[in-house]
């Protein structure tokens, strides 16, 4: 890479905590705990509207992680979960108003917590519906990663997008507050997945998966990308550029290996098709919030329609982290 | 008589009080070394919890940073206490904060009084193992290290480079062979007094201040000197990953180092709390008693090495992408490729399966759909068989198909219809095998009812995509087993290739053929191929095909498919 491809991706790290900086105004704290965060504190950064039904089972999951504090972002939910979110004794909650679409999908407002609260710790920045998996998972506090990646002088940690789907329609099984949503939604596809390399961040752009293969069948290019760089140990002067898609410095996204080896990474199981999913989708007909005009919900609500089974013969039973390694779909890398 | 303890200590000061005392309460002296960058404040805590025990004393503070003298220094220091303050004590064993016994203090304590003169430190010459990072075996012998190779890896780099450039060499002290090995050793009292009042010690710790990570060294080298009976290998399990950083060990462990039978482990995690109340317990009533056997750790770490650098063979995920080169095989498995055969054999495909018991799809590049085997729509993996997703990334296609069906033998067809951008990739993997008849799609051609002048702009358009794909495979880059016929070139003697490309797939127990596939009926191809001649159209792939019929096909009264016999 060149001097002045270095140069203008600077400016455009600065132009992206600029623009967090400028977005802070939309941020109201509805809860403010952040002065018991403690310096060796892992932190979790999520951005939610009306997830109530997921949250119980949300925090529950992370904080047997180990997680120590949670910061929320509530983007004007009309249903009770700012209320609940407020009552967590580890969580600390701003609210706003502000268009998702125009802080980039909620990027601004994090980025601008990550900068403020982050720097210096461990942080996860996931959505109500991703659950975190790393190796050793079962056995291994989050922390035994972090104390690792440290010795290993890691930055950042790989863990792509896995969606997760139940068997039969979508809707055929409530989703009840509290309740693991993997004991629904439970398979996954294991082994369509197509990578490209992305010079210009030096990331992998991953695409596949039940949503390329049922929703964007006729026009792969805009399926919706898979690769994730959540867990970070963030520093005031890093940025995420889109989504956790990839961050700057660039060097933060060398989050795989280019000479036949594999590092270590997680995944994120993505657990959005529940039967909550069918509302989401609709809403978003109407609200426009989302990534590209929301291609991705037309299309969603186009198929979701008529067919919402997105299981078939080849789909995987979900049992634990060991079966995603030996599927290849993530590494234990160096870390035995 | 009795073994004495050092204990270098940077961090986790919690652990290693517990330590410590488990030590302390088998009747082991415990010389202890605290960092001096720790805060006053963190180290007085620390000694004042190990207030209450005599035989655990502090040594002075020296700065240990990674790889420089100051470890070293520190363990003179310790060592010489130790020795002066313990006069019982005939072995001496060097341990970290983070370093764990695994087995009852007092089975180390026998297993040294039975070998009162041996000294357990690993010392090895440079010249014989390759255990060094970074391709600096000898030169730190022979090389100055001014900068510090964590802080400062540029200078450090650059300024080794110059050196090697200019020549320049240290002259190693007479009288020593350097030698390198684990830091963590067991010495016993005489050579390790005989280490420490060396007369011309001074002149070997100037040496050695120099030397680049000297804690692997200075004890290694000096205890040849000194020494009657090195036994080479350390008392402390510590297994090493692919970067030179001691692995750490786990809850999950437990019974993994329960099994090594070794003394003592390096380097445990802080918060492995199961780890220290298990092995810092009370035993249980101890087992027979055996030699350390590391060797059942020692695979699974191997394993994690070999996975950090060489990975699974085929596999494309988020963690492993590697360059173009760098794959240790492009594919997960071997796999065969199949151009001409089922446009010259009648179900060529269901032929193929019954004679190699192999999967073998379609055209899995065909223009409509990938063709699974067996007219699946969706295979291993939940792989679909859209064309469109397929083409947006043929590689990923191929590499997920052969990774999702590891264990089983693929086979598949393709020709100048199919997408023609995963040629390169096939040709440049060892792991497949490609046949090609050439011209062969000329048959369906041949059997179509067109017109004559689609036919020959069809027959164009395939002889030109089908001439791009035998440079391909006949470039000196080319790695795949490649076999290529012409067409007519086949028909001769077609049992012949086909024998050879089923063995060489290997499924099956190697025997003849008892089934022959049913050739296509080839009566009047050779007029149709004139016919193109002489529309101008020249059909070279083909070979050399005879106009009229064959002779022996030019008896026989009535037309009907002929099987091939050997």
């Amino acid at each position: 890479m060149g001097a002045w491809q270095s140069y203008r991706l600077r400016l455009q790290r600065k132009r992206w905590r600029l623009r967090a900086l400028r977005k802070s105004r939309e941020l109201r704290p509805a809860s403010d705990r952040t002065d018991r965060i403690r310096p060796s504190d892992l932190l979790v950064f999520c951005t939610q509207r009306n997830e109530g039904v997921r949250l119980p089972y949300f925090l529950r999951y992370y904080r047997e992680m180990g997680v120590n504090h949670f910061i929320f972002v509530d983007n004007d939910s009309t249903d009770t979960s700012l209320d609940y979110l407020a009552r967590q004794e580890d969580v600390s909650v701003w609210t706003t108003r502000g268009s998702y679409k125009r802080s980039r999908f909620g990027m601004d407002w994090i980025n601008f917590l990550l900068r403020r609260y982050g720097h210096g710790h461990w942080t996860l920045t996931v959505d109500p519906d991703e659950f975190f998996l790393y190796p050793f998972c079962d056995t291994r506090p989050l922390r035994a990663l972090t104390d690792w990646l440290d010795a290993s002088s890691i930055k950042s940690f790989s863990a792509m997008l896995l969606d997760m789907y139940p068997k039969g329609r979508i809707d055929a099984q409530p989703y009840e507050a509290g309740q693991n949503p993997l004991e629904i939604a439970h398979w996954f596809d294991a082994g369509n997945y197509s990578i490209r390399r992305n010079h210009r961040y030096g990331n992998l752009w991953i695409q596949g998966g039940p949503r390329a293969r049922a929703f964007f069948a006729d026009r792969p290019e805009q399926a919706p990308a898979l690769n994730k760089v959540p867990l970070v140990r963030w520093d005031r002067r890093y940025a995420y550029v889109s989504s956790t898609h990839m961050l700057l410095p660039r060097g933060l996204n060398a989050v795989f290996d280019e000479w036949g080896g594999e590092k270590a990474s997680g995944l994120l199981l993505h657990t959005k098709f529940l039967d909550t999913f069918t509302g989401k989708a609709e809403e978003e007909l109407t609200r426009k919030q989302h990534y590209a005009g929301s291609t991705e919900y037309l299309a969603y609500a186009a198929r979701i329609r008529d067919n919402p089974d997105l299981w078939c013969k080849w789909s995987e039973k979900y049992i634990n982290w060991r079966q995603l390694e030996i599927l290849g779909l993530m590494s234990k890398g160096n870390w035995a | 008589m009795s073994v004495g303890i050092l204990m270098l200590v940077h961090t986790a000061f919690g652990r290693a009080e517990q330590v410590a005392r488990h030590w302390n309460k088998a009747g082991c002296p415990v010389v202890i070394h605290v960092d001096s960058m720790v805060p006053a404040a963190d180290h007085d805590r620390f000694v004042e919890a190990l207030g209450d025990l005599p035989d655990v004393t502090f040594s002075r503070r020296h700065r240990c940073e990674w790889g420089t003298w100051g470890l070293v220094a520190a363990s003179q220091d310790a060592a010489e206490l130790m020795l002066e303050r313990f006069p019982d004590v005939r072995h001496v064993y060097l341990t970290s904060g983070s370093c764990l016994p695994l087995r009852p203090v007092e089975e180390l304590i026998a297993y040294l009084d039975e070998r009162p003169r041996t000294d357990f430190i690993e010392s090895a010459t440079t010249a014989d193992v390759p255990w060094t990072v970074g391709g600096l075996d000898e030169d730190r012998f022979t090389l100055l290290f001014p900068f510090s190779w964590r802080r400062n890896r540029f200078f450090f780099d650059r300024f080794v480079e110059l050196q090697r450039r200019t020549g320049f060499r240290r002259r190693v002290p007479r009288g020593i062979v350097p030698h390198m090995g684990s830091q963590w050793w067991c010495l016993t009292r005489q050579t390790l007094s005989a280490i420490l009042q060396n007369p011309e010690r001074r002149v070997f710790d100037r040496y050695f201040r120099r030397v680049w990570i000297p804690d692997e060294s200075y004890f290694q080298t000096l205890a040849r000197l000194c020494s009657t009976n090195v036994e080479s290998r350390s008392l402390t399990l510590s297994k090493f990953d692919f970067q030179g950083k001691p692995h750490i060990f786990y809850d999950d462990h437990l019974q993994l180092l329960r099994r090594s039978d070794c003394f003592v482990a390096r380097k445990i995690w802080p918060h492995a709390d199961r780890l220290y109340s298990a092995f810092l317990s009370d035993p249980k009533g101890t087992q027979a008693r055996q030699e350390p056997n590391p060797g059942k750790i020692d695979r699974i770490f191997t394993r994690a090495v070999d996975r950090r650098t060489r990975g699974r063979a085929g596999l494309y995920m988020q963690s492993r992408f590697p360059n173009h080169g760098w794959e240790n095989g492009v594919t997960a498995g071997r796999y065969s490729v199949f151009q001409g055969f089922s446009e010259l054999f009648k179900g060529f495909e269901g032929w193929l399966a019954r004679a190699t018991g192999a999967q073998v799809h379609g055209h899995l590049y065909g223009p409509g759909r990938a063709e699974f085997a067996d007219g699946q729509t969706v295979i291993n993996g939940a792989l679909p068989d859209t064309a469109k997703l397929r083409d947006a990334n043929p590689k990923a296609f191929l590499t997920n198909l052969l990774w999702n069906t590891r264990g089983m033998r693929q086979c598949f067809q393709y020709g100048p219809h199919d997408t023609p951008e995963i040629m390169w990739d096939l040709a440049r993997d060892p792991n497949a095998q490609i046949s090609v008849i050439s011209g062969a799609w000329a048959v369906p051609l041949f059997k179509s009812n067109a017109n004559f002048a689609d036919l020959r702009a069809e027959a164009a358009r395939l002889q030109k995509i089908e001439s791009a794909m035998l440079d391909e495979l006949r470039s000196p880059d080319a790695r795949a087993r490649i076999r290529i016929w012409t067409m007519a070139e086949f028909i001769e003697a077609p049992m012949e290739p086909l024998q050879a490309v089923i063995d060489e797939i290997g499924q099956t127990a190697p025997r003849r053929l008892a089934e022959a596939p049913v050739l296509e009926d080839l009566a009047g191809f050779g007029q149709f191929l004139q016919n193109l001649k002489n529309q101008g159209m020249h059909p070279y792939l083909v070979g050399d095909f005879p106009v009229e019929p064959a002779p022996r096909n030019s008896h026989r009264p009535a037309r009907r498919p002929y099987l091939v016999k050997k």
